[in-house]
């Protein structure tokens, strides 16, 4: 348990967390908007083969994002003309998201790049290395301010650095803006925003066009700046940890970023832990680690660590004529 | 826009599901086509594949068998109104309730004695996974959907955990358990037949085909001719109707979850007793989830979900055939069609409908038939 030790568990748990957080703000603003989303899962991963599908044929980073944030909306789009223009199950249509993606992925990539589903490697020039490449070096021989503090905090791409801003944005942007308000107030009482003149189906769209974007941004993340090539279902249930965490940080932006957080360092810990006997407890075994960010949520949800107070429309289909 | 009348009963429970289901075929034909294959031959193939031989037909049969199990899951947890996602994890669950009980007991009963117990423990094991989530609902508020999903991942972990820490044969490389005693197998189909004199090719096709059989038989009874099974749907219909009739909501939710969990849970027969005879990882392998779009498909009928059962298992068989002899095709394509399927017969189930209600307005046979009704 030294310096690097503790320096490369804070690298690997934020690493591990910032794709978490892209996906559960996403979430967030369609759940507080009204809209169950149990799609984020094949969101990400849709956008995830996009990306590394753009970037390899293409070789433009520009691209690749743009493929990404532009499947990840389309299916975002699908979600909101199934659900919110037709009033259609929010958990159906979300679990029709999660299937199409992972079969579609494996099949449009065992056609495109005959490899069984995976794609080749996104060229280096593509990849979203450390921000800041000189730091790591310059800093290797500074006791804890180049193990601890750069390796832990200043090693990262710069999607993790943005997954890290979007927490306070996304929060002023939800909670200080007139659009926010308006956003959760569709979330709680969509008739009520209907009556002041405000439509309910476009501030829903809206929701999901930005849960849309970052949901792109996460399913970019794996694979321009995590792993180099996409991988036939490589989200692994990422997006339902996510939304997990979303839960976990009771429907809040902060809330969820602490919950990604834990998430992350159980994650980074179970890997670290394995075969590792601890006094007392004795060995931990793995899954045990990785089960309780689940464990954890369920039991919040119980209402056994304060209460989860979900959105009071979520999962709702609101329909402007009343019959 | 106006409103659309209603569809006619006929239109609306066959009508509207075949449309639906068309949709679907022709998206997944479309992305064939855009990945240069040609989907008459990949159809033909498939379709040969699936029913055109005896071993087609049983692999058929055998994947359908799972299919009803967890399609008749969601669709009791449905007429409760719930939507129970967790039919994964209480598979897994029934799984390891069954092969528990198989190898703790297997090496000294026989099997009139030994398959009943497994058949029992498993749909117990089904029904204590799906049993938290529901207590959880009914009484602590929290909703099914995101809790069946987190079981989910707990029921995959648990096995995971079970396998390498306890089961594991030691010193062999395969994450799988030892081998059941003899009892603990159900008997495969062309055994069967064979008793019979009658010559069948081997497949994985077993006895747990009638336990579908059985138990669809069993669900339509229950919700349609018992008062329990009233109660239920009256929940479902309308929970405060319920009340107010004097039916615990709360209790019926513990039923219908319980019930629900118990069908899947009962996918381990037919995979763990049926096929594999041993424990080991990933024997679900989406089921669960292929439920769904079963039980949407046969519009939680258990004669729909039998018959979407079929169709699935058609697919799967015939789609590991396509996949086999159609290069560059990979049986992914039958789960983006059950996405497909999922989006068009669930999700976006009456986006048609007001289209298909006023073309069958504007032909003529069917005008005049509703103005003589009056």
């Amino acid at each position: 348990m030294d310096e690097v030790f503790w320096g490369s568990m804070i690298g690997s748990t934020l690493r591990v967390a910032a794709p978490l957080m892209l996906c559960a703000l996403a979430g967030l603003f369609s759940e507080r908007s009204g809209v169950v989303d149990i799609g984020l899962e094949g969101k990400m991963l849709a956008a995830a083969f996009a990306a590394a599908a753009t970037g390899v044929s293409t070789g433009s980073l520009t691209l690749a994002l743009l493929a990404a944030l532009g499947t990840s909306m389309a299916l975002s789009g699908l979600h909101g003309v199934a659900c919110v223009s037709h009033a259609g199950n929010q958990v159906v249509s979300g679990v029709a998201i999660n299937i199409m993606a992972v079969g579609l992925t494996a099949v449009l990539g065992a056609a495109w790049f005959k490899q069984g589903g995976q794609t080749p490697p996104v060229p280096d020039a593509l990849r979203l290395g450390a921000w800041w490449p000189g730091l790591v070096d310059a800093t290797r021989d500074m006791p804890f301010v180049g193990p601890v503090l750069v390796q832990g905090f200043l090693s990262h791409s710069v999607l993790v650095y943005l997954a890290l801003a979007l927490v306070p944005a996304v929060w002023w942007l939800l909670w200080r803006s007139r659009f926010g308000l308006r956003l959760r107030a569709v979330g709680e009482n969509p008739a009520m925003v209907e009556a002041a003149g405000v439509s309910v189906q476009r501030m829903r769209y809206m929701a999901l066009s930005l849960n849309g974007m970052l949901c792109g941004l996460a399913g970019a993340y794996l694979v321009l700046a995590q792993s180099a090539s996409f991988v036939p279902n490589m989200t692994a249930g990422r997006g339902f940890m996510a939304l997990a965490a979303l839960i976990f940080g009771k429907w809040h932006p902060v809330g969820a970023f602490w919950a990604c957080l834990l998430f992350g360092f159980l994650d980074a810990a179970a890997i670290r832990m394995q075969g590792v006997v601890l006094p007392v407890i004795g060995e931990v075994p793995v899954q045990l680690v990785q089960a309780l960010p689940y464990v954890l949520t369920v039991v919040l949800l119980a209402g056994f660590i304060g209460k989860a107070v979900a959105p009071k429309a979520l999962g709702i289909p609101y329909t402007k004529e009343r019959t | 826009m106006k409103a659309a009348k209603p569809l006619p009963r006929w239109a609306d429970l066959v009508l509207l599901p075949l449309l639906n289901l068309a949709l679907a075929l022709g998206v997944a034909g479309l992305v064939v086509m855009g990945i240069g294959q040609d989907p008459v031959q990949v159809i033909g193939v498939l379709v040969k594949g699936a029913f055109g031989s005896e071993r087609g037909l049983s692999y058929t049969l055998y994947y359908a068998t799972t299919f009803v199990f967890t399609g008749l899951a969601v669709a009791v947890a449905f007429h409760g109104g719930l939507f129970n996602i967790g039919g994964e994890g209480q598979a897994i669950l029934g799984g390891l309730g069954a092969g528990l009980a198989a190898l703790w007991l297997s090496p000294h009963l026989g099997p009139w004695l030994m398959l009943p117990i497994m058949v029992l423990s498993a749909a117990a094991a089904g029904m204590a996974w799906s049993f938290i989530p529901a207590y959880l609902q009914a009484y602590r508020g929290s909703h099914v959907v995101i809790t069946t999903i987190m079981f989910n991942f707990l029921a995959a972990s648990l096995l995971v955990y079970l396998l390498v820490n306890w089961l594991k044969v030691p010193g062999s490389m395969a994450v799988e358990s030892a081998e059941f005693a003899e009892s603990a197998k159900l008997p495969r189909m062309h055994e069967l037949l064979q008793h019979l004199g009658v010559e069948w090719a081997s497949s994985p096709l077993n006895a747990s085909v009638f336990l579908a059989v059985a138990a669809a038989v069993g669900v339509y009874l229950f919700l349609w001719h018992s008062r329990a099974g009233y109660r239920m749907r009256t929940v479902g219909a309308s929970e405060g109707a319920a009340a107010y009739a004097g039916i615990r909501p709360q209790r019926q939710v513990l039923l219908s979850m319980a019930l629900s969990g118990g069908l899947a849970g009962l996918v381990g027969m037919n995979e763990v007793a049926g096929v594999s005879g041993r424990l080991m990882l990933d024997f679900v392998a989406g089921a669960g989830f292929t439920g769904i779009a079963v039980a949407l498909m046969g519009r939680n009928h258990p004669v729909g979900v039998v018959l979407s059962s079929l169709l699935f298992g058609a697919l799967f068989q015939g789609g590991a055939e396509v996949a086999f002899e159609v290069p560059g095709f990979t049986r992914d394509m039958v789960v983006a069609l059950q996405g497909f399927i999922v989006l068009f017969s669930g999700a976006m189930s009456y986006v048609m409908a007001p289209w298909l209600s006023r073309a069958l307005a504007a032909l003529p046979a069917v005008r005049t038939k509703e103005v003589a009704h009056g």
